[in-house]
C-alpha cells in the first residue's frame, strides 16, 4: 500500500446522485429460459427428447410412404427375413412388418397421449378438489379412490371385455378407470402443501373466492410439476397396452400394436426371431426415451440444486 | 377521547379440536381494543397464541366464541355480504415470511393489484396500473419493479411488496404477524420506518404481533402480553415498561437483550415457569391498576406481586 | 495476556461457490484469530458469509463450494506427547477431517435444535454415539459420561431424560441436548451458529449463560455466529463485523461497541432500537447487500454508504489500525489520513454516551 498512487479526488465524497447509489434489483434470467437451459445441459433428456421426436416422425411418415398396407396379406412372401423390399421382413401371412411396426408405434403413441390427457383431466381435477376442500369431502373422495385402486386393473379390463369388444377404445376406457389414481394422489399432496402457503392465506384475507385461489394461486405453482409427473405415466401406459396385447386382450387383427406384434412373433421365436426382436427394440427405445425425458424434465424443474 | 375503537375484541376464544378427547385452547378468552391510527403490540413467546389471535380476527379461522367488532360491526360469526366485503377490504394482513408470502408465479404488479382485481375497484386497465405504481412509490420501490417476479427481490423488498398489497385497499387496520422477525436488523429498521410513515399519512391502525420487545416498544402505543392464550397484562407502552406487575411480563422485560456490553455482561434475566409458579390463569380476573393498565390475577396474587417491588 | 495460546489462525481465506449463475465469491479474504479460552463473535446479515467461514473451519462446505486460497491453521498440544502441533484444515483430506477435527477438536451447535437432532433416536443414544464412534469408549463409560454431560447442561432427571425422544422435550431442552452432544468428545473449540435464534427470548439468555458457564469450566474457545447484537454484547470478547464476505471491523467488544469506526457498524448499532429509542425514525442503512455473483469493484459497501468516497468505487480498502489500539482494525478509506473527517451520527453518539454511563 505504501507506493500506491492516489488520484486527486479520491478522498472526496461520492454524493447522493452517483449511479452506484441507486437501488437495483438484480436481473435474473426468467424461469422458463433457465429451465430450458438446464434441460439442454441434461444429456439423457436431450437424447430422450430427440429419440421421441424421431420415433413420432417415423411413426407418422413410414406407414404413409410405404408401398405396402399394414393389413395387406401376400401368401407368396410368408415369413421372409428382412431384406431390401421388406426392411423388417414379413410375418406369416406375408404382411410387411416395417409398416406394421410403425403402425403399431402409432397405437402406442396414441395410448401415451390419452394417458397424459386422462391424467390431467381426471387425476388432477380429482386431487385438486379433494386436497383443496379437505375435511369431509376429502375423506369421502379418498375412500372412493382407495376402493377403485384396490381392484386390479386386469380384472376391470376383463369385466369390461364382457360388455365391450376388444378394441383400442376399450383399452383407453380401462386406462381411464384406473390410470388417474397416481396423479390424483400427487396433485392432492401438492395442493395440501401449497394451500397453507402464506400467499394463499394472503389471497383469502383479500376476499378471493375458491375459483380465484385455485386457478390464480394454487394451480400455476403446481402445474409444472404435475405435467412432469404425468410424463412418467406415459411409459407405464405404453407398457400396459403392450402387455394387454401380448395377453391377447388388445386390439383385434388385422390392426397391429407393438404388443400384439410381439405376441404374434413369440409363437415362432425360434424360427423367425426378427419378428419379436424388432418390435421389442422399438418398444424398449420408446419407453426408455420417455423415461429419460421425464427424468430430465424433473431435474431441470426442481431448482433445489441451485442453492449454495 | 370518546372516539370509537376501530377494533374491539371481546372474550375471543379459539379452540382447536385435535380429537374427541383433546382440544387445544390456543386463545382462551382475550379482550382488547385498538383506536384508529394507533398501534397495538401483541407480544408473547411461540405457542402463546398471538398468531392465532391475528388469524381469528381476520377470519382465517372461525372463532370458537367471543365477539370481534370491526368498524362497529360484529365479524366473528356469520357475516352479511357487506360485512364480509368490509372485512376483506378494510382489514389487511402482512405475513411473516417474505419468501412465502408472495406468489412466485405472479408478477409484482399482479400481486399488488390482487385486492382491487378481486373487488373490481377500477374502471380501466390504466387506472389499475396507476394505482399500483403509486403504491410502489409509497413503499419505496419504483415503477420498473412492477413487471418483475418476487424471486428477483431481497427479503426486505419483498416485505415491502407485501405491505403494498395491503395498502392498495386503503385499510383501516393492518395486522402485522411477525412481519419483521425474518428480516435482518438493518432491513427491519427500514420496514418499521415504512410502517410508521404509512401510519402517519393514512391514519391506519396496526395490530403488531411480535416477540421482539424492543421493536414492539418502539412502535406500539398499547401493549398486550399474551401467554398460553391469556392476556396476562395490558396497558400503554409506558405503563407496561415502567410498572410491570405480572411475573411473566417481568421475565419478558428482563430478557430483552441490550446492545450495551457493560450492561449485558452482568444482566441476569428472571425466569418464569408457569407449571411451577402455582399460578392458574383460569382463576384470575382482570384487575385495574391505573389508566388503561390491567393485570390478569387473583386478589391474592396481585397483592403479592405488588409487594415484591 | 502475554501467554495467550492461539488455537485457530485463518489467513486470507477465499471461498467461492459454483452455481448455475456462475461463480459466487462468498468469502473474500478473511483473517481471524482465536485464542484459548476466549470468545469471538462474527456479526453480519444473512449472506454476509459468516456461516460459510465456520463451515470451512469444520470442513463441511456444501459440495459446490471450494476454498480457493488461504490457510485455516489449527494448533493444539498433543495429549500424550505434549508436543505442539499445527495442521492446515484447508489441506486436510475428508478422512482426516472426520477422524481428527470434527467433533474431537471443533464441535458445532446449530441454529435449530429440532432439525439437528435425529427424531427417531433417544437423546441418550444421540449423546453416546459420537463418544463410542470417536473414542471407542465402552457403552458403560459412554453412559456415565452422558449422564455427567446432561447434568452439566442443566437437564434435571438426566437418567430418565436419556430415554426421551427429541419431540418430547421443549425447544430450550433440545438445545441443551445439542450442546451436550457437541461437548461429548471434549472439543477445544465450540462453534455456535445462531444458537438462540430459534428459541424464545426468555430461554435465549439461559442458553447463553449455560454456554458461558461451560466455557469457563472447560476452558473452551467459542465462536459465535449471529446477527443479534444483544447476544454479542453478552458473550463476546472480540467482535468481527462481516459484510459481503469480508471482515470490515474487528476489535475488542468495547472498542467496537463504544467506538465504532465503520459506517456499516454505525448502521448496525443504530438500527437496533434500545428501550429508550423514541426518535421519529430509526436510522437505517439504505439499500440491500450486494449480489456476490458479480465482481465487486472497490468497497462492496460503497453503494449503501452515505459517506462513500470516490476511491471506494475504485479500490478495496485495506485494514487500517485504529490509532491507539493494537486490536481494533477497520476496513474503510475513511480511516486514511487524507480522508475527510467523518463523525458517527449524532444520535448514535448520544446513545453510546448514555450506554457508557449506564455501564458504570
Amino acid at each position: 500500500m505504501d507506493n500506491f498512487e492516489f488520484l486527486e479526488d479520491d478522498f472526496a465524497f461520492v454524493g447522493e446522485n452517483h449511479e452506484s447509489k441507486k437501488e437495483i434489483a438484480p436481473p435474473v434470467t426468467p424461469f422458463f429460459k433457465d429451465f430450458m437451459r438446464r434441460l439442454g445441459k441434461n444429456k439423457g433428456a436431450c437424447i430422450g427428447g430427440i429419440l421421441i421426436v424421431i420415433i413420432i416422425l417415423i411413426a407418422i411418415i413410414a406407414p404413409m410412404v410405404s408401398s405396402y398396407d399394414y393389413a395387406e396379406m401376400n401368401t407368396a412372401i410368408q415369413s421372409t427375413s428382412p431384406n431390401a423390399q421388406h426392411l423388417f421382413g414379413t410375418d406369416r401371412y406375408g404382411r410387411d412388418l416395417f409398416t406394421r411396426v410403425w403402425q403399431g408405434t402409432r397405437i402406442s403413441l396414441f395410448v401415451a397421449a390419452s394417458a397424459v390427457i386422462i391424467d390431467i383431466i381426471f387425476g388432477m381435477t380429482y386431487g385438486l378438489i379433494s386436497g383443496y376442500f379437505g375435511g369431509k369431502v376429502d375423506t369421502v373422495m379418498q375412500r372412493v379412490q382407495e376402493i377403485i385402486n384396490s381392484i386390479p386393473s386386469l380384472v376391470i379390463l376383463t369385466l369390461l371385455l364382457v360388455i365391450m369388444k376388444a378394441s383400442l377404445f376399450t383399452i383407453i376406457i380401462a386406462l381411464m378407470l384406473t390410470g388417474w389414481i397416481g396423479m390424483s394422489r400427487i396433485t392432492r399432496a401438492q395442493v395440501l402443501k401449497v394451500k397453507e402457503e402464506e400467499y394463499v392465506l394472503a389471497s383469502k384475507t383479500l376476499g378471493a373466492g375458491h375459483f380465484f385461489i385455485i386457478f390464480k394461486n394454487i394451480l400455476p405453482n403446481i402445474f409444472g410439476q404435475l405435467i412432469i409427473m404425468s410424463m412418467f405415466s406415459i411409459p407405464n401406459a405404453i407398457f400396459y397396452e403392450a402387455f394387454l396385447a401380448f395377453l391377447g386382450l388388445g386390439i383385434p387383427t388385422p390392426q397391429a400394436s407393438l404388443g400384439s406384434l410381439i405376441n404374434d412373433g413369440f409363437k415362432s421365436i425360434l424360427i423367425t426371431p426378427y419378428m419379436v426382436i424388432i418390435p421389442v427394440i422399438v418398444l424398449a427405445i420408446l419407453m426408455l426415451s420417455f423415461n429419460l425425458f421425464a427424468d430430465g424434465l424433473r431435474d431441470a424443474f426442481d431448482p433445489t440444486m441451485k442453492e449454495m | 377521547m370518546n372516539q370509537q375503537p376501530i377494533l374491539e375484541v371481546k372474550n375471543l376464544k379459539q379452540h382447536f379440536k385435535i380429537n374427541r378427547k383433546f382440544t387445544v385452547k390456543a386463545v382462551d378468552g382475550i379482550s382488547f381494543q385498538i383506536m384508529p391510527g394507533q398501534t397495538y403490540g401483541l407480544v408473547g413467546e411461540s405457542g402463546s397464541g398471538k398468531s392465532t389471535t391475528g388469524r381469528s380476527i381476520i377470519r382465517l379461522y372461525n372463532p370458537t366464541d367471543g365477539e370481534v367488532i370491526f368498524n362497529g360491526k360484529d365479524i366473528s360469526g356469520k357475516m352479511t355480504k357487506d360485512e364480509l366485503k368490509l372485512l376483506r377490504t378494510k382489514m389487511q394482513m402482512i405475513f411473516q415470511d417474505p419468501m412465502a408470502c408472495l406468489n412466485p408465479r405472479k408478477k409484482v404488479i399482479d400481486i399488488i393489484a390482487e385486492g382491487i382485481d378481486i373487488h373490481h375497484e377500477f374502471k380501466t386497465q390504466e387506472e389499475r396500473n396507476q394505482k399500483v405504481y403509486d403504491i410502489l412509490e409509497l413503499v419505496g420501490l419504483s415503477k420498473e419493479h412492477a413487471t418483475r417476479y418476487p424471486h428477483q427481490f431481497s427479503g426486505g423488498q419483498r416485505q415491502r411488496i407485501g405491505i403494498a398489497r395491503t395498502l392498495i385497499m386503503n385499510p383501516d387496520l393492518i395486522i402485522a404477524d411477525e412481519a419483521i422477525s425474518a428480516l435482518d436488523v438493518s432491513i427491519q429498521a427500514q420496514v418499521v420506518n415504512l410502517m410508521k410513515k404509512i401510519q402517519k399519512e393514512t391514519n391506519t391502525a396496526f395490530l403488531f404481533i411480535a416477540h421482539d420487545l424492543s421493536m414492539v416498544k418502539y412502535i406500539s402505543d398499547h401493549i398486550g402480553v399474551l401467554h398460553l392464550g391469556h392476556l396476562v397484562e395490558t396497558g400503554t407502552t409506558e405503563e407496561i415498561f415502567n410498572n410491570p406487575i405480572h411475573p411473566y411480563t417481568k421475565s419478558l422485560l428482563s430478557a430483552i437483550p441490550s446492545p450495551n456490553p457493560k450492561v449485558e455482561k452482568t444482566r441476569v434475566s428472571l425466569s418464569y415457569d408457569y407449571a411451577t409458579s402455582g399460578i392458574d390463569y383460569e382463576l384470575g380476573s382482570q384487575h385495574h391498576i391505573s389508566g388503561s393498565h390491567y393485570v390478569l390475577a387473583t386478589e391474592k396474587e396481585l397483592e403479592e406481586w405488588k409487594n415484591t417491588e | 495476556m502475554a501467554d495467550r495460546e492461539r488455537i485457530l489462525k485463518i489467513r486470507d481465506l477465499n471461498i467461492s461457490f459454483t452455481t448455475d449463475h456462475g461463480k459466487i465469491n462468498a468469502i473474500r479474504g478473511v483473517n481471524l484469530d482465536l485464542y484459548k479460552g476466549e470468545t469471538i463473535a462474527i456479526v453480519g446479515e444473512s449472506g454476509s458469509g459468516k456461516s460459510v467461514t465456520t463451515k470451512a473451519v469444520m470442513g463441511i462446505l456444501a459440495s459446490n463450494g471450494t476454498i480457493d486460497s488461504g490457510v485455516i491453521e489449527y494448533s493444539w498440544n498433543d495429549e500424550n506427547t505434549g508436543e505442539h502441533k499445527t495442521v492446515d484444515i484447508a489441506q486436510l483430506s475428508e478422512k482426516d477431517l472426520q477422524k481428527e477435527i470434527r467433533g474431537r477438536k471443533i464441535a458445532m451447535v446449530f441454529q435449530d435444535p429440532m432439525t439437528s437432532l435425529n427424531p427417531t433416536m433417544t437423546i441418550g443414544k444421540q449423546v453416546m454415539e459420537p463418544m463410542i464412534y470417536h473414542y471407542g469408549k465402552s457403552k458403560e463409560e459412554a453412559y456415565k459420561k452422558t449422564l455427567e454431560l446432561l447434568e452439566l447442561v442443566g437437564i434435571t432427571d438426566a437418567e430418565k431424560r436419556m430415554k426421551n425422544y427429541p419431540h418430547q422435550l421443549s425447544g430450550g431442552m433440545r438445545q441443551r441436548v445439542v450442546i451436550a452432544i457437541a461437548l461429548s468428545c471434549d472439543p477445544y473449540v465450540l462453534i455456535c451458529d445462531e444458537p438462540t435464534t430459534a428459541l424464545d427470548v426468555t430461554i435465549q439468555a439461559k442458553i447463553l449463560e449455560l454456554i458461558q458457564d461451560i466455557q469457563k469450566k472447560k476452558n473452551l474457545s467459542v465462536i459465535y455466529i449471529t446477527h443479534d447484537l444483544g447476544v454479542v454484547a453478552k458473550v463476546a470478547d472480540y467482535v468481527n463485523v462481516m459484510y459481503a464476505g469480508k471482515i470490515v471491523e474487528t476489535g475488542l467488544i468495547d472498542e467496537v461497541y463504544y467506538d465504532p469506526r465503520h459506517p456499516y457498524t454505525w448502521g448496525l448499532l443504530s438500527a437496533m432500537p434500545d428501550l429508550d429509542t423514541d426518535d421519529d425514525e430509526l436510522y437505517t442503512i439504505p439499500g440491500t447487500p450486494p449480489n456476490l455473483a458479480y465482481r465487486v469493484d472497490g468497497d462492496a459497501f460503497a453503494p449503501r454508504n452515505q459517506f462513500a468516497l470516490n476511491i471506494d468505487l475504485r479500490v478495496e480498502p485495506p485494514m487500517f489500525d485504529v490509532p491507539g489500539s493494537s486490536t481494533h482494525k477497520v476496513a474503510s478509506w475513511l480511516m486514511h489520513p487524507n480522508a475527510p473527517d467523518v463523525k458517527m451520527p449524532e444520535a448514535l453518539k448520544n446513545r453510546i454516551e448514555k450506554m457508557k454511563k449506564e455501564g458504570e
